[in-house]
């Protein structure tokens, strides 16, 4: 049972992380109807940009935790942001309105390209970070010995992540940034003949994604301590399996499928085998797909002729 | 109109202020991206890590990218006018499907004479068999993105099925290449209707993300199932092709004769005329992969370009065009679409084995996505369900990495900025094979 609840807790943690990048995919799949293949490196460039913000802070001699971790969030959200606004400017813009496999092809491109730029420019070498915050808060120890405990890294990941869904449901919600970005949704052609500005919403939306994501690498940076220029592809592919279990377009979707991901992946590796916890995140988009394509929140398409 | 025609020529002066500005603003992004990612990197020191600051490579990216903007912006105008001016006048495009009916004969007639050429050595041989080993799994992927319309980012995982297949079977069995060769090809087919049968159902960006997982399911389980494939050590000493039986060593087991000797009645008096001497030699056996290769990839385009003419092909290429269509014409697009899975995944077993066979050793990095994604760009950049665009594609993509071997390190890189550039430069690809293989009437569209 405590390493049950345990692994719950860490499951969480790293479905939060999951749920993050998952709203990349979700809201650039709603507003053009793409698979980002791009989102994963974008969020491997915000983990880059965190270990070198820690690192120069550190040589500038920040001791004051919460004011360094904030400083690498602006930092790292920032520059990703202007990533995430090349990439679409460059890769997709010129593609729109072309047919569906155009905008695929160069996202695969664009994301073979970042991996390789990042790899250059930052060696292949696993990049480290030494523990930022430490400590935990015990919650229960069974007659065993088994003690369940919470960290107060896994604490922030949590409450950082609460914090940016709300902050960020209100923004769709209330602002007229998010009025116009779900009118884009809804139908693209009729948003631009009621004067939105279409490119500008699409080029924001994708500076929103990047901005979570660059919120992910930061997370999962302090979390594992190391990463290296190939953690995307792997992190990209689930979360995207996270935005389809949710039912893609949805948020609320993208952030229940993140968290289902990452508890299945989590109690996965503690009961079954850690060498087939992919396996059973692909296996268990696959059925998901066959059985409930427009996923757990998502609404059925209907095809029109 | 009279204030359009007054407008129309731009001063010079003008466009070139235009152009600096854009180039301004571009190398102003670029710096932005550059400072963080190029300009600071982590160096190990004694007892931690430091950052360096390189001003040297910031300040070349954003030169770099302020003399492309610029460049593009000053010669935005003129590109359109050209190409469309040159290629869509109704002569050029008579002349340019005569010129396509001779650029395929022609094609085939260099890559059958290629190896007995003068300047083939060994090492272009083997450029030769590697650019074929892609064209072949292009032609085969072409079978169902091009002509299905079925996006598949999984296709190597057939290509890795036929591969180990036929190392499982040799090793096992002691069965020979051309024993193994059908039953891989078999097995991978049957792989592909297995996979298939629950996903084929799904949209195209769907089914592109299953397949992508299917591929990763696939390479894991190769990765992790120790005793059977030999995890990430592999499966090594596979054994060579034979000739009709006869090994291409310089000795043979017993019972059995080596190439040499077994073609020295037909091949010593050639040798004698051309004034050289006939005996083993390693090159043969290069030459020997090269040709079946080339074998196995013609007969992969020509069992394509047939199959489009029969009903099953058509379905193919209906259903790309419109599945509600079809379905209201009685077509079954999961038979349908099913079938073309198989077969492409067929031709991917076919050169698995081959691509086995020729390294003597496989393990599973060898069956990654970017392979996957390699392939696809492939079909994509040589324009959808277009033949020679894949010969065109394949010997782009696997040449410039060859001729930059100094830029090793570039290779992926350059890779991954031209599928971009050449899906904005062109987003049919470079051959649109698009056409429909019937029409009515033999009327050209228009």
């Amino acid at each position: 049972m405590e390493y049950f609840v345990q692994q719950l807790i860490n499951g969480l943690t790293l479905g939060a992380i999951y749920a993050l990048i998952a709203l990349g995919y979700t809201m650039v799949y709603g507003i053009i109807g793409m698979i980002n293949f791009a989102h994963g490196e974008i969020y491997m460039i915000g983990a880059f940009l965190a270990v070198i913000t820690f690192t120069g802070l550190g040589i500038l001699g920040v001791t004051w935790v919460p004011g360094a971790i904030l400083v690498v969030l602006i930092i790292s959200m920032f520059f990703t942001a202007v990533y995430g606004w090349t990439v679409e400017r460059i890769a997709y813009r010129p593609l729109r309105g072309s047919h569906k496999l155009a905008p695929l092809i160069s996202a695969i491109g664009m994301s073979i390209f970042l991996q390789n730029y990042v790899q250059i420019s930052q060696g292949a070498k696993i990049k480290a970070l030494s523990p930022v915050v430490q400590g935990n808060v015990p919650l229960m120890t069974s007659d065993a010995g088994f003690n369940v405990s919470i960290s107060y890294l896994q604490l922030i990941i949590m409450i950082m992540t609460t914090a940016l869904m709300v902050g960020f449901t209100l923004l769709i919600q209330r602002t007229s940034l998010g009025r116009a970005q779900r009118a884009c949704e809804q139908d693209l052609k009729m948003a631009s003949l009621l004067g939105i500005d279409t490119d500008r919403t699409i080029s924001l939306t994708f500076v929103m994604g990047a901005a979570l994501a660059a919120v992910a690498g930061v997370m999962i940076t302090m979390y594992y301590g190391v990463i290296d220029f190939f953690i995307g592809f792997l992190a990209g592919v689930k979360a995207f399996t996270a935005a389809v279990l949710g039912g893609i377009g949805s948020l609320p979707g993208a952030v229940l499928g993140g968290l289902l991901i990452g508890l299945i992946e989590a109690l996965w590796s503690a009961y079954f085998s850690i060498e087939y916890k992919d396996v059973a995140t692909f296996a268990i988009l696959v059925i998901v797909l066959i059985f409930r394509p427009t996923g757990l929140l998502g609404r059925p398409e209907v095809e029109k002729v | 109109m009279a204030t359009l025609t007054e407008r129309a020529p731009a001063p010079a002066p003008n466009a070139i202020t235009v152009a600096l500005k854009e180039a301004a603003i571009a190398a102003a992004v670029m710096a932005l991206l550059a400072i963080p990612l190029i300009g600071f990197v982590l160096e190990d020191i004694p007892g931690g890590v430091t950052l360096v600051f390189r001003t040297a490579a910031v300040l070349t990216s954003c030169a770099i990218v302020f003399a492309g903007r610029f460049a593009l912006a000053m010669f935005r105008g003129h590109r359109p006018a050209m190409l469309t001016g040159l290629f869509d006048t109704v002569g050029m495009r008579a002349l340019g499907s005569r010129i396509g009916k001779l650029v395929g004969p022609a094609l085939i007639g260099f890559a059958l004479v290629m190896p007995m050429l003068p300047f083939s050595d060994r090492y272009i041989v083997d450029i030769g068999t590697s650019v074929l080993i892609y064209v072949m799994l292009g032609w085969g992927l072409n079978i169902v993105v091009g002509l299905a319309g079925l996006l598949d980012l999984g296709y190597v995982a057939f290509y890795a099925v036929g591969a180990y297949s036929f190392a499982l079977l040799a090793g096992n069995f002691d069965l020979s290449f051309w024993q193994c060769l059908p039953l891989a090809g078999l097995f991978a087919a049957f792989f592909g209707v297995l996979l298939g049968f629950p996903v084929l159902r799904l949209r195209g960006d769907y089914l592109a993300i299953v397949t992508l997982g299917f591929g990763e399911i696939i390479r894991i389980i190769l990765l992790n199932w120790q005793e059977f494939t030999g995890g990430p050590n592999g499966l090594s000493s596979i054994p060579r092709p034979n000739f009709l039986g006869a090994p291409l060593a310089r000795s043979a087991p017993e019972g059995q004769t080596p190439f040499f000797e077994f073609a020295a009645p037909v091949m010593e008096p050639i040798y004698r005329m051309l004034g050289r001497e006939w005996g083993f030699e390693p090159i043969h056996r290069i030459v020997y992969l090269y040709y079946i290769i080339l074998v196995l990839a013609l007969v992969t385009n020509l069992f394509t370009l047939r199959i489009r003419r029969l009903p099953v092909g058509r379905a193919w290429e209906a259903l790309r065009e419109d599945e509600i269509a079809c379905r209201s014409l009685g077509i079954n697009p999961t038979n349908t679409k099913l079938s073309a899975f198989a077969l492409g995944a067929m031709f991917a077993g076919f050169a698995g084995s081959f691509f086995a066979t020729r390294q003597g050793f496989i393990s599973p990095e060898s069956f990654t996505y970017i392979e996957s994604a390699v392939i696809l760009a492939i079909v994509v950049l040589g324009g959808m369900g277009s033949q020679l665009g894949v010969v065109i594609a394949a010997s782009f993509l696997i040449l410039i990495p060859e001729a930059g071997r100094e830029f090793a390190q570039y290779r992926m890189l350059m890779f991954g900025a031209a599928m971009v550039l050449v899906m904005v430069w062109r987003p049919q690809g470079l051959v649109s094979g698009r056409e429909p293989s019937v029409r009515l009437h033999g009327v050209p569209g228009g």
